[in-house]
């Protein structure tokens, strides 16, 4: 066990490191000085610029020196924010996107178990084939089209929600919604179809046998089961949700990270995208870690089979 | 003494309640039914999925209107027409017109055919280096296998678009850009697939069969072991595909991929979005094409999945 999270730990600081070269070899492959602007600016200017960003040292350096900070978690200076750190400017803007996310991942979670539960627990009749269809049609309506549909019929024709912003606990439920319905489909499916099996195996019958109550069999024993994909799912819908976020936000007006990571795409301010990508990269493979081990104490079969062959 | 008459009356019962059968095949030989082979039986499982036939018309119908929508309407994608700007749908104008007075109908189909041909160029890409990949790490196994896959572990746990969009800020926004961008991480499910397959197979006795005769490694490989996995490798293919959709669209709508005149359903939806209030019909058009496409994908892959895989079908 011990060696299956160190393993994990390993390959994740590895690709991390290549994330990471990946990111400052592409940046600074790109033809022209991140400085240059459309106004020329005299060459005294320029240089102390250059000085001021550590540009004028040999590509080597610079590297070392942007590693170094990185185990300092100082991720630079913007360039298109002058004098603004890209620390400061994540921090104000990502505890917009921490809220909606978190709010969205228990949405998922929770709605998608129930619509699974029930679909499985009315396997083939009406219940189940209407949950399948809702999930069917919510895996495809990717966010971009949900958010402006959401927008149109609750903010637009009925005035129920604002169009925009994040200011109220009611600005939450668009957004949410929006951010949520392909995680709520997907793990609803998830759940359906490893609970159906579940719900066929020996331990239930015996559970029902022994003259458990219906909602207990399910609570106490087919949850516990079934739940296991959702765990390894976990990592990946948290990648979806920053995914997500970065269409939800431009479209709800949301000064979030997402919004500012298109942003800074568009302004080509490298320290900045460079700072957003190592932060999003570092909270996603520290997710899907902890998913790993989370899985591998639940379930005790991969605990042995990845200790002894360690595939 | 009383077990024994007891014995006795059972077996004077039992010669009066059974006939003896006359001896032959009897219905033994009987065919019920004409014998399928495995395709035949996928085909058949496939036909009788009524989601999964619904995908497949829709998916037929949508790429004949892509390739034959923008030829036949009288109206291109790119020129301007500035006093029909904004027309609701009408006779003239199906979907309406947009903000410089271009057809949304040849729009919203010019759209089909970028986001068709991302999908299915990507999902061909990933294709050809998934299956040499994952064959060839299934196929040696042991040292090859792991160096291999360690590497494929690596590059997956690189977040996707992250990758995708700093690919972008370095090269030129374009098709081109994108489909190489997808294809760095897409082609590793796809690996994976086959790679686990090839395991299954390669220890088949038509694969011995084949070395026995002298076939070399690649041979058994390309013509024995990946044409047996063909199952899997369709699923993940058709699965790719929406995907592919998916991302395109998500680009072109940041403004990072495919840029104006050419019409995309991200930059359509993009264009739309501050108009919803006043002009739904460009938002709604594309919308509701983007979603009916990754619908007709996915039901179809999952309908063929479950074809192929006759134990998911039971559940």
């Amino acid at each position: 066990m011990v060696r299956f999270i160190l393993q994990k730990f390993a390959f994740m600081i590895l690709s991390l490191f290549i994330l990471v070269t990946a990111t400052f070899v592409l940046m600074n492959a790109v033809p022209g000085s991140p400085l240059q602007r459309e106004k020329a600016t005299s060459p005294q200017i320029q240089k102390n610029l250059e000085a001021y960003y550590g540009l004028d040292k040999p590509l080597i350096q610079q590297y070392v020196v942007y590693l170094n900070n990185l185990l300092h978690f100082d991720l630079g200076i913007s360039m298109k924010k002058r004098f603004y750190s890209v620390n400061k400017i994540i921090e104000d803007s990502f505890k917009y996107s921490l809220r909606l996310g978190i709010v969205s991942v228990i949405t998922s979670v929770v709605g998608g178990c129930v619509l699974g539960i029930i679909a499985a627990l009315y396997h083939r009749r009406f219940l189940d084939n209407l949950a399948m269809v809702l999930a069917v049609i919510g895996l495809a309506i990717p966010s971009m089209v949900m958010a402006p549909v959401l927008q149109y019929l609750f903010a637009v024709k009925v005035r129920w929600f604002e169009v925009a912003g994040l200011e109220g606990p009611l600005d939450y439920v668009l957004p949410t919604i929006a951010l949520s319905s392909v995680s709520i489909a997907f793990i609803a499916r998830l759940i359906r179809s490893t609970m159906i099996e579940v719900l066929h195996a020996d331990f239930i019958r015996t559970a029902k046998a022994k003259g458990l109550a219906g909602h207990l069999v399910v609570w106490r024993h087919c949850m516990r089961n079934s739940m296991l994909p959702v765990v390894t799912y976990l990592g990946y819908l948290v990648a979806g949700v920053i995914t997500g976020s970065v269409i939800i936000e431009a479209i709800f007006a949301i000064p979030g990270m997402g919004k500012l990571f298109v942003q800074s795409v568009i302004d080509r301010d490298y320290p900045l995208i460079m700072g957003i990508t190592v932060f999003y990269a570092v909270l996603l493979m520290v997710c899907r870690f902890l998913a790993d081990i989370a899985y591998a104490l639940v379930d005790p079969r991969l605990r042995i089979h990845k200790s002894k062959v360690g595939n | 003494m009383q077990n024994d008459s007891n014995v006795n009356v059972v077996q004077q019962r039992s010669a009066d309640l059974f006939t003896p059968l006359e001896r032959g095949l009897g219905g033994s030989e009987h065919i019920e039914r004409e014998s399928m082979t495995a395709w035949q039986h996928v085909r058949h499982r496939l036909v009788s999925n009524k989601l999964a036939m619904t995908g497949l018309v829709l998916m037929i119908l949508i790429i004949l209107m892509a390739i034959f929508a923008p030829v036949l309407s009288p109206y291109d994608h790119y020129s301007n027409d500035l006093p029909n700007a904004n027309q609701p749908p009408s006779w003239s104008h199906w979907f309406g017109t947009d903000d410089l007075g271009r057809d949304m109908f040849v729009r919203t189909w010019k759209g089909a055919q970028v986001s068709l041909f991302v999908g299915i160029v990507a999902a061909l890409i990933d294709l050809v280096i998934g299956v040499v990949y994952g064959g060839i790490m299934g196929y040696y196994g042991g040292k090859v296998d792991e160096v291999m896959n360690r590497i494929a572990e690596i590059l997956y746990a690189l977040p996707y678009l992250l990758v995708v969009i700093l690919l972008l800020v370095v090269m030129e926004p374009s098709l081109t850009t994108i489909i190489v961008a997808m294809s760095i991480t897409g082609w590793i499910n796809m690996a994976w697939i086959v790679r686990g397959q090839i395991m299954q197979l390669k220890n088949q006795e038509y694969a011995l069969a084949s070395r026995a005769l002298g076939a070399g490694n690649m041979r058994i490989l390309f013509r024995h072991l990946i044409p047996n996995a063909i199952g899997p490798i369709l699923v993940t293919l058709t699965l790719t595909v929406p995907n592919a959709i998916f991302t395109e669209a998500f680009l072109s709508f940041l403004g990072l991929g495919v840029q104006s005149p050419v019409a995309s359903w991200g930059t359509m939806l993009n264009d739309g979005i501050n108009a919803i209030q006043v002009y739904p019909w460009r938002e709604l058009f594309p919308a509701f094409f983007l979603s009916l496409t990754m619908f007709a994908f996915n039901v179809f892959g999952d309908g063929l999945r479950d074809a192929f895989d006759p134990i998911m079908r039971k559940s």
